[in-house]
């Protein structure tokens, strides 16, 4: 398979070929023999779940991985791509999740960062022209803003366009973009979509990662799908289903309707939220959450979710309102609700969610000290016993409760997180965005997790940008837009059209 | 390193915790400092200098190891040193006045804990970051120490407290039978009990802490609290051992503290290190200088190459680290 192309050729020569790139890290085998052809023009789609070798080809693609093994052709000729500089220079820009902008810098510094013109004395800089250029380039994506405005007081999808004017400005032929619309809200999607079209027009390659399916649909000329660091097949999205494609990237079948199990009629009152306003802007939010149910808090990016979560969690200050959870009112900083029996599983497990450089088992027991020591007395057996116990429960990838926990991959740091509740026994679980940057294998696994939890008596109430995911698993859900509860929605009512159609801006 | 390595690579923890290589390192460089002033001085294995090195080494490890727990919250105490000095003035004016060294060594640990509450107030509560509300607490309490003592010099004290400094018991120091209780009881603490895994906790990642439901505030303002009250003590011991008290006896003590604390293998960043590595950090910097004197290199080469060694051993743990993950 390695040498042959997957699918007839559009192209007479790719623009860039990979051959037999292999790269092997100590214990592991990061890329094994994949081949990989970028033709002039096309949007190529990467698909495989964490681990799968997806990154670790675009740091070769990049020059960041040097590959043990392997070949590159740029137009037909034989070259080397043995370091950044050499990747730059054949036209490969990437574009990461993590974006590389100076914050305090302007948009124009920012994209000619390196490669500022030099001005009439030796060691200056020419203001002007870094601004005319930067306007240009901005203007060639049809990015309409000031090139003087300084990086911090951009929203993502803004700071994600000037990494794509940079990249355009080094006369990008090839542009790797990794999960682009991870953090962009629908609005902004769209306009990436457009301006992918344009780039594609432009003659430009894309190279684009991406764990939705929608996307891989709507945006594809082919696909290939990396599966434990080898290239499992290469297809055009006419050819095959969603279905056959996460086939090909789990190696089994996968259901793609999440499991739940509903219940006849809800339980009794858990947490009621009454006329809740926060110093971080939502107001006079009403919430009930019962015991057995899944509640979805849906709504735009940035519509005050996460802020609704983090208030109920005590996390930040309330101005306003009341919690009453349990039957008991609740007001303090979140060891209280955690205390009582509240768990919030943030977005950002990494910086606050997990301490990456501690153990599996320390993360997992962060949250249950109090309750396995009540003593104060810590026991670091018992502590591994507890961890043992729940990396069998929840089937975390690793290889002891001794590792540390940054090395897992993100569906088992996501199960680490969820874990550390299990064992401080929490009744209400807040999932915000709990299946982000997750493959689709551990995505289900936590679906059927949380679906375990709330048959046993929890609840849960859920946040997420994926309507599919929302319709799927929760009882009911409430809609919010700008900070405030914009309509709720049973289980009947529970479709994306509906969530859509309370979340827009509109009169 | 970045994720994508850390996901691809996933090396199983080795036997040994990390800790415990890190503190083995460190003892191994103990015993061959030991073993090379062993051939180079023949005074240095006389039963007398062991004992004399013990001791200096107790009086840096009582102020670092209360310091040891705010670093390992990924804080820093600059005010230990002028602690040790107010608390010891006042300790000995309340011996002087009352005639009592209970009463004294009680308003001496009390300062020490006052001074290390009020510090924790303004990390927690003020959110002032802990290396500039510890650095203004040290200038304020000089200057409460100057304007207190107004140059005079207190001394004589009880021949019975000038024993916890300069007594014997079995033929050991009394100093030193201290150290080995408080080396007990802050690895007890930071090991084996549930505010020692959340002090840790709270190191390695504070947003995360918060968020798993631990009381960070409350925690952080029993670590400087402790701190302060390990200067108090270490106010005593000082107070006890040169049998006179001055304005500005804390003024050397906070960097070597320091020092001792970075060299036992305590991150600056939080969350990695423990009470028995300074101990070993405060036992070779003792050890160091202790040769130094032995071998009649002059004294002002001592910063010299104490700083070389803070710098070697920072450089060596973040070596082993990095290969570690």
């Amino acid at each position: 398979m390695s040498d042959a192309l997957p699918i007839e050729v559009t192209s007479p020569t790719p623009l860039l070929e990979l051959r037999g790139i292999s790269k092997e890290f100590p214990g592991v085998k990061a890329l094994d023999d994949v081949s990989f052809a970028v033709y002039p023009g096309e949007v190529h789609m990467l698909l495989g779940e964490n681990g799968a070798g997806k990154s670790s080809l675009m740091k070769v693609l990049c020059g960041a991985y040097r590959a043990d093994a392997g070949e590159f052709y740029y137009e037909g000729k034989k070259v080397a791509i043995s370091s950044t500089a050499d990747a730059q220079k054949l036209g490969i820009a990437v574009i990461f999740q993590e974006f590389s902008l100076v914050p305090y810098l302007d948009i124009a510094q920012n994209i000619f960062l390196g490669r500022e013109p030099g001005g009439r004395i030796p060691g200056t800089i020419d203001r002007r022209k870094i601004l005319a250029d930067a306007k240009r380039v901005l203007g060639t994506i049809g990015f309409d803003i000031d090139p003087s405005t300084t990086v911090d007081k951009l929203g993502v999808a803004q700071q994600q366009m000037v990494e794509i004017a940079k990249a355009i400005s080094q006369n990008a032929r090839i542009l790797v973009m990794d999960e682009p619309t991870a953090a962009l809200s629908d609005r902004e999607t769209e306009l990436l979509f457009e301006l992918i079209a344009r780039l594609k027009a432009d003659g430009v390659s894309i190279v684009y990662i991406s764990h939705r399916m929608a996307e891989v649909f709507a945006l594809g000329d082919r696909i290939t799908v990396l599966r434990d660091g080898r290239r499992i097949d290469g297809v055009r999205p006419a050819d095959v289903t969603p279905d056959q494609l996460v086939r090909m990237m789990v190696g089994r079948n996968v259901d793609m309707t999440y499991p739940r199990h509903f219940a006849d009629k809800p339980g009794e009152l858990l947490l009621e939220v009454k006329g809740l306003s926060s110093a971080t802007g939502i107001s006079d939010i009403n919430i009930e959450v019962r015991r057995g149910e899944i509640v979805g808090l849906c709504g735009l990016v940035g519509s005050g979710r996460s802020e609704v979560a983090r208030a109920i969690f005590g996390a930040d200050p309330v101005t306003s309102g009341e919690i009453i959870f349990d039957g008991k009112t609740i007001s303090g900083e979140p060891d209280l609700a955690a205390r009582r029996g509240i768990a919030l599983i943030p977005e950002s497990r990494k910086s606050e969610g997990l301490a990456l450089l501690r153990s599996v088992s320390d993360n997992l027991v962060v949250s249950a000290l109090r309750k396995l020591f009540p003593s104060g007395l810590f026991d670091q057996r018992a502590a591994q016993r507890t961890a043992d116990g729940l990396i069998r429960q929840l089937r975390i990838a690793t290889p002891s409760a001794r590792q540390t926990v940054g090395l897992l991959s993100g569906g088992n740091q996501q199960k680490v997180v969820i874990g550390k509740w299990l064992a401080a026994g929490s009744k209400l679980f807040i999932f915000d965005e709990p299946t982000r940057g997750i493959d689709i294998g551990a995505k289900s696994e936590i679906f059927a997790l949380i679906d375990r939890l709330v048959a046993e008596g929890a609840a849960a109430l859920m946040i997420s940008s994926e309507q599919i995911e929302i319709c799927h698993v929760c009882d009911r859900a409430y809609v919010m837009r700008e900070g405030r509860i914009a309509g709720h929605l049973t289980r009947n009512e529970l479709t994306e059209e509906n969530i859509v159609r309370l979340g827009m801006h509109h009169a | 390193m970045t994720d994508i390595t850390k996901e691809a690579i996933m090396p199983a923890r080795s036997f040994l915790s990390q800790d415990a290589i890190q503190v083995f390192y460190r003892l191994l460089a103990a015993f061959l400092i030991c073993a090379v002033l062993a051939v180079l001085s023949d005074s240095f294995l006389s039963l007398g200098n062991i004992l004399n090195v013990l001791r200096q080494a107790s009086l840096t490890f009582f102020i670092a190891s209360g310091l040891t727990l705010v670093v390992l919250t990924a804080g820093l105490d600059l005010s230990v040193g002028a602690n040790v000095a107010l608390s010891a003035c006042i300790a000995g004016t309340v011996i002087h006045k009352t005639g009592s060294p209970a009463l004294g060594i009680l308003t001496g640990l009390a300062c020490g804990g006052i001074v290390g509450l009020l510090n924790g107030i303004m990390v927690t509560a003020l959110r002032i970051p802990s290396f500039i509300a510890t650095y203004g607490m040290l200038w304020v309490l000089n200057g409460l120490t100057y304007w207190y003592m107004a140059g005079e010099t207190l001394h004589g004290f009880p021949a019975g407290f000038r024993q916890i400094g300069s007594g014997y018991l079995f033929g050991l120091p009394i100093p030193v039978y201290l150290l080995l209780v408080f080396l007990g009881i802050g690895t007890f603490f930071a090991q084996r009990t549930v505010w020692g895994q959340e002090i840790y906790a709270i190191g390695a990642n504070p947003v995360a802490a918060r968020l798993s439901g631990i009381p960070v505030a409350r925690r952080l303002l029993l670590v400087y609290a402790v701190s302060g009250t390990m200067a108090g003590l270490a106010s005593i011991i000082f107070l006890s051992r040169l049998n006179s008290a001055e304005a500005d006896i804390g003024e050397s003590l906070t960097l070597p503290a320091i020092a001792a604390v970075l060299i036992g293998g305590t991150s600056l960043f939080g969350g990695v290190g423990t009470v028995f590595g300074t101990f070993i950090g405060a036992l070779i910097l003792t050890l160091v200088l202790n040769g130094m004197n032995l071998l009649s290199v002059s004294a002002n080469w001592q910063p010299l190459v104490t700083g070389i060694i803070v710098i070697l051993a920072v450089w060596l743990d973040m070596k082993t680290r990095r290969r570690a993950q």
